[in-house]
C-alpha cells in the first residue's frame, strides 16, 4: 500500500506524456481526417532537440536554471517541422485514396528516423541534469523525483490550455467547424488550408512537447518514435479518435495498465495493453468517447 | 399474402424522425413508386428493409418470415436486392465482372479459392445475358468506372437484378440522367422486372416517370406514409398535391394495355386518406 | 468474335504462359551461367518476391494496407529455428510444413482482430501487432535467442540432397533450384487464387465494400481468409530465408522490415499481379548495393517511397505498362 501513491504518480506522469502525443494525433485526425504515421517520430524529434539544446548549452557552461528555459525547444522545433511538412508532403494527398496517405506518412516515418540518426547518431542523448537538479521529495518513505511532479503539472496545464483554446477561442471555433464540415466551413469563409496547417502544427507541437518533457527522465533513443506511435494508437482506440477527453481518459488507462504491467508482469505488458484495447473495441468500436 | 410487410417501423436519428411508425407493404409482381420530398424518409425506409442498419422498433416481414434483424447476406439470400442512388459499382472491374459477381454470389461460388473463375462458362453466359437484357452487352469488357452515367445506372440495376431477387428496390434509377435517356432506361427496367414477375419498389422524383410506370404509388412525408394508392387516386389526392409542391397534377399519357389494372384493395387507406 | 469471348479472352492462361514460360527457363539456367554469388543473391530476391506476392493479395486485391507483415515472415523464420533447436529437424519439407502451421495460427488470430476495422485502423493495428511479436521475441530471449538469434544449419532437400560438403555450392545450386521451384509453385497458386471467384470477390470488396455486401458477400470472412493466405505466403518466404541466411534474429520482426515489404511492392506496382515480384527482385539488388554505400538506408527508402507515391504510383510494372500502351498507339 505504501507504494500505491508512487505508482499512481508514475501513472500520472505517463498519462501526461501519452496525452500530449495521443491528443496531438487525435486533434489532427479530428480536423483533417488523416493519421500521420510519423507522429511518433515528431515526439522523438522533440526529445532529441531538447536533449541536444540542453546538452549544448550545458557544454557552454550555462547555469542550470537557464537550461529549463530550453525545455520547450523540442516542442517548438517539432511544430516548425510540422508546419513545413503539411503543405509540402500531406496536402497533395487529401484528395487521393487513403492508401497513398498512409504510404507517404510511412515514408516520412522512415525519413525522420534516419534524419535523427544522421543529426544525433545512434546513441542515446540525455538531458538528465534537469531531472537530477530538482532533487526529490520524500513520499511515504521513498524518494520521488520532483521533476516528475513538474511533468505532471505541465501535463495538467497543457490539457487545460488546449481545452480552453479549442472551446473558448475564435480559432477554436474555426477548428471545430472545419472538423465537422470542411466544405461548409470553407463556404462560410474559413481558410481551410490555413486551419489545416495550423491544426497540424499544434498537433506536432503537442507531440514534441511530450518528447521534450520526458527526455530529462529518460534519454532520447532511436526507435522511441515507433514505440510511442504504437502506444498512442492504443490510447486513441480506447479513448476514441478525434476526442480530446478520450485522449485523456485513454492515456490514463494505458498509463495505469503499463505501470501495473511493469511492476507485475514486465514481459508481456505490451500484449496486455493490446488485450485491453481489443476488449474495449469489442464493446465500443468507436472507443469510449469516439464519434461513430 | 403480401410479399413484404413492415409493421410500425421506426428509425430516429437523434431528433430526426426519419421513419416514423411506417406500415409499408409490397405485393407480388407489382411495380410500386415510392415518392416524397427530400428527407421524407424514402431512402431510410429502403435502407431498413435491405438491411443496411436495424430499426429502432418495428418489424419487417418478408414472405411471412421476420427478417428485421437478419444480416444483409441473409436478406439477399431470401430475395431482397437493391440498387443505389449514388451509383455503387466495382469501378475497377469490367461490366461483365460486376454482374458475374452477383451470379457467383448467388450460387455460393465466391468462396472458391482454387478454381479459375474464367472456367465457369455458365456464369459468364448468364452474366452476358443479363447485360443484353439491359442493353449493355456492347460494353461487357469495359471498366465500370468508364461507362456513361446512364450506362452506370443501368449496370447498377443489372447487378442487383442478377441476384434474381423477388423484391428489388431501385433508388432513383434515373437521377443524374438526361431526360432523353430516362424513358429508355425505365422501359428497359420495367420490361425486365415485369417479365420475370419481380416486384419492384422505385424511389423516384420525376413525376412523369412515376405516373407512367407504376401500378401503385406510396407517398411519404416527414417519415410517415401520407398516401397509398393507384396513380389516379394519388393524382386526385389533395393532401398529396399540396405537400409535394411542383407535382404535375396534369394527366400523363396512360400505358396501352400492358399494365395490370390498378386494384383498389391493395390500399387499405383508399383515396384521400391523409396522415399527419 | 463475340463481345463475351473478347471480354474473357484477355484473361486466358495461355497469354500468361507466353511470358511466364521463357522467364522460368531463364531463372532455371542462372546457376549455370552466373557465378554462385549471383545465384544466391537472386535466391534472396525470389524469397522476398514470395513475401511481396502474399502481401499484395491484401493490398492490391483486397485494398488492405498492412504495415506488419514482418510478423509473418518472422513467424516462418522462427518456426524453422525452433524446429532445429527443440526438435532437431533437418528436413526442408518439414520446415515448410512447420512454418505454414505456425503462420496459419498467428494470422488466424491477428487477422480475426484486424479485419474488423477500417483502413487506417487496420494499418496501424497490423503495425502494432507485429511490434508485440517483436517485443516478445526480445523478452523471451531464452527461447528465441534474443538479439543473438538462433542458428540454422543447411537443411536436407527432399530427403536426398544434404548440405554436407561445399556450402556455397549447395546454396547456389541445389538450394537455389529448390527456392525457385517453391517460388514458381507460389506464383501459380497465387495466380489461380487471384483469378478465382474468391479473388473476384476480394476485388469487389476493395472497390466498393458496401456494394459487395449488397451482392451477398460477407466482408469480414473474405478479408480474414485473404489475410490468412497472405500471411502464409509470407511465412513460407521466412522459412525459405532462414537456411539461406544461416541465422534468424528479431530484426526480421521489426517494423523497418515491414516497411521494406511495402516499399518493394509499391516499387514494382501494387495494382498488377507481377509488380510485387519485379519490385522485390529489383529492391533486393538495390539494397545489396546501396547498403554498401550508406548507413542511412532508411532515409533512402523513405525518400524514394514518397517520390514513388507522388509521381509514379503505379510502380515499375504499371508505368512500363502505360509506356508500352502509348508506344503501341503511336506505332
Amino acid at each position: 500500500m505504501d507504494f500505491l501513491l508512487i505508482h499512481l504518480l508514475n501513472a500520472f506522469l505517463y498519462t501526461a506524456v501519452l496525452f500530449l502525443i495521443a491528443g496531438g494525433l487525435s486533434l489532427i485526425y479530428g480536423v483533417m481526417r488523416i493519421i500521420n504515421l510519423a507522429h511518433g517520430n515528431l515526439y522523438a524529434f522533440g526529445a532529441y532537440v531538447t536533449a541536444w539544446a540542453v546538452g549544448g548549452m550545458m557544454g557552454q557552461g550555462a547555469p542550470t536554471p537557464l537550461l529549463y528555459l530550453l525545455l520547450p525547444a523540442g516542442a517548438v522545433a517539432a511544430a516548425a517541422l510540422g508546419s513545413v511538412l503539411e503543405p509540402t508532403l500531406l496536402r497533395p494527398f487529401y484528395k487521393r485514396p487513403e492508401e497513398y496517405q498512409l504510404l507517404v506518412t510511412f515514408g516520412l516515418l522512415m525519413i525522420l528516423e534516419d534524419v535523427m540518426r544522421f543529426l544525433w547518431g545512434p546513441y542515446p542523448l540525455s538531458a538528465s541534469t534537469l531531472w537530477e537538479d530538482l532533487g526529490s521529495v520524500s513520499i511515504q518513505g521513498s524518494l520521488y523525483p520532483n521533476y516528475n511532479l513538474v511533468v505532471i503539472a505541465i501535463g495538467g496545464v497543457a490539457a487545460t490550455f488546449l481545452w480552453a483554446f479549442i472551446y473558448r477561442t475564435r480559432f477554436g471555433v474555426m477548428l471545430r467547424a472545419t472538423s465537422q464540415d470542411m466544405r461548409m466551413a470553407s463556404a462560410l469563409g474559413v481558410n481551410v488550408n490555413r486551419v489545416y496547417v495550423q491544426a497540424f502544427t499544434i498537433g506536432c507541437f503537442m507531440a514534441g512537447l511530450g518528447g521534450a518533457i520526458i527526455v530529462p527522465s529518460q534519454s532520447a533513443v532511436l526507435g522511441m518514435g515507433v514505440d510511442a506511435l504504437v502506444l498512442a494508437f492504443i490510447v486513441v482506440v480506447i479513448g476514441g479518435l478525434g476526442s480530446l477527453e478520450g485522449a485523456l481518459v485513454g492515456a490514463f488507462i494505458v498509463a495505469v495498465v503499463r505501470e501495473a504491467g511493469i511492476t507485475f508482469f514486465p514481459e508481456i505488458e505490451l500484449a496486455v495493453l493490446y488485450l485491453i484495447a481489443a476488449l474495449v473495441l469489442l464493446a465500443r468500436p468507436a472507443g469510449l468517447f469516439g464519434r461513430a | 399474402m403480401s410479399l413484404l410487410v413492415t409493421k410500425q417501423l421506426v428509425k430516429y436519428f437523434g431528433e430526426t424522425h426519419a421513419v416514423d411508425h411506417v406500415d409499408f407493404t409490397v405485393q407480388e409482381s407489382e411495380v410500386l413508386a415510392l415518392i416524397g420530398s427530400n428527407g421524407a424518409g424514402k431512402t431510410t425506409l429502403v435502407n431498413l428493409i435491405s438491411g443496411l442498419f436495424p430499426p429502432d422498433r418495428g418489424q419487417i416481414l418478408f414472405h411471412g418470415a421476420d427478417v428485421t434483424h437478419q444480416s444483409v447476406h441473409d436478406r439477399i439470400k431470401a430475395g431482397i436486392a437493391r440498387s443505389f442512388q449514388l451509383v455503387n459499382l466495382f469501378d475497377q472491374l469490367i461490366a461483365l465482372d460486376n454482374v458475374a459477381l452477383s451470379i457467383f454470389s448467388r450460387g455460393a461460388k465466391t468462396g472458391k479459392l482454387f478454381s479459375l473463375a474464367a472456367r465457369d462458362q455458365a456464369v459468364w453466359q448468364e452474366a452476358f445475358e443479363v447485360l443484353r437484357l439491359f442493353g449493355l452487352e456492347a460494353k461487357a469488357g469495359a471498366l465500370a468506372g468508364g461507362l456513361s452515367q446512364g450506362e452506370r445506372k443501368l449496370l447498377d440495376v443489372a447487378v442487383a437484378y442478377a441476384l434474381k431477387p423477388k423484391l428489388l428496390f431501385l433508388d432513383e434509377p434515373t437521377s443524374g440522367v438526361s431526360t432523353r435517356e430516362k424513358a429508355p432506361i425505365m422501359d428497359t427496367i420495367t420490361a425486365v422486372v415485369r417479365s420475370e414477375r419481380i416486384s419492384a419498389a422505385i424511389i423516384e422524383h420525376d413525376m412523369d416517370v412515376v405516373f407512367k410506370y407504376s401500378d401503385r404509388i406510396v407517398v411519404m412525408h416527414q417519415g410517415a406514409i401520407l398516401a397509398d394508392g393507384s396513380p389516379d387516386q394519388i393524382r386526385n389526392n389533395e393532401a398529396v398535391t399540396t405537400t409535394l409542391i411542383g407535382t404535375t397534377a396534369g394527366s400523363p399519357p396512360s400505358r396501352a394495355g400492358s399494365r395490370p389494372a390498378p386494384s383498389d384493395d391493395t390500399s387499405p387507406r383508399g383515396a384521400g386518406d391523409a396522415r399527419g | 468474335m463475340s463481345a463475351l469471348a473478347v471480354a474473357l479472352d484477355t484473361r486466358s492462361p495461355a497469354r500468361v504462359l507466353a511470358w511466364a514460360g521463357p522467364s522460368a527457363v531463364v531463372l532455371v539456367a542462372v546457376p549455370w551461367v552466373a557465378d554462385p554469388y549471383q545465384a544466391i543473391l537472386l535466391a534472396y530476391g525470389l524469397i522476398m518476391a514470395i513475401a511481396a506476392l502474399g502481401f499484395n493479395l491484401l493490398l492490391g486485391y483486397t485494398g488492405l494496407l498492412s504495415f506488419g507483415h514482418s510478423a509473418y515472415f518472422g513467424v516462418g523464420a522462427y518456426a524453422v529455428a525452433m524446429m532445429v533447436k527443440y526438435l532437431k529437424v533437418t528436413s526442408m519439407e518439414l520446415f515448410l510444413v512447420g512454418a505454414v502451421i505456425a503462420s496459419v495460427l498467428v494470422t488466424a488470430l491477428f487477422g480475426f482482430v484486424c479485419v474488423r476495422y477500417t483502413r487506417i485502423f487496420f494499418s496501424i493495428l497490423t503495425l502494432a501487432l507485429s511490434q508485440v511479436l517483436w517485443s516478445l521475441a526480445f523478452k523471451f530471449f531464452w527461447i528465441t535467442g534474443g538479439t543473438d538469434g538462433l542458428r540454422v544449419p543447411t537443411p536436407s532437400l527432399l530427403g536426398v540432397v544434404t548440405g554436407k560438403g561445399d556450402k556455397i555450392e549447395f546454396l547456389a545450386h541445389a538450394y537455389y533450384h529448390y527456392v525457385l521451384a517453391v517460388f514458381l509453385i507460389c506464383v501459380a497458386v497465387m495466380w489461380v487464387i487471384v483469378h478465382s471467384p474468391f479473388g473476384k470477390a476480394l476485388q469487389a470488396i476493395r472497390d466498393n465494400e458496401t456494394r459487395a455486401a449488397f451482392v451477398g458477400i460477407r466482408i469480414r470472412w473474405y478479408r480474414w481468409v485473404a489475410f490468412l493466405v497472405s500471411g502464409v505466403f509470407t511465412g513460407i518466404a521466412g522459412a525459405l530465408w532462414v537456411p539461406l541466411n544461416g541465422l534468424t534474429t528479431p530484426e526480421v520482426l521489426y517494423w523497418p522490415f515491414s516497411g521494406e515489404i511495402v516499399f518493394m511492392t509499391v516499387l514494382g506496382g501494387f495494382r498488377t499481379f507481377v509488380g510485387p515480384v519485379i519490385g522485390a527482385v529489383v529492391f533486393n539488388y538495390l539494397k545489396t548495393y546501396a547498403v554498401g554505400y550508406t548507413v542511412y538506408w532508411q532515409l533512402l527508402l523513405g525518400v524514394v517511397l514518397v517520390a514513388l507515391v507522388l509521381s509514379l504510383p503505379t510502380g515499375i510494372v504499371g508505368t512500363a505498362g502505360r509506356l508500352a500502351q502509348r508506344w503501341k498507339r503511336a506505332a
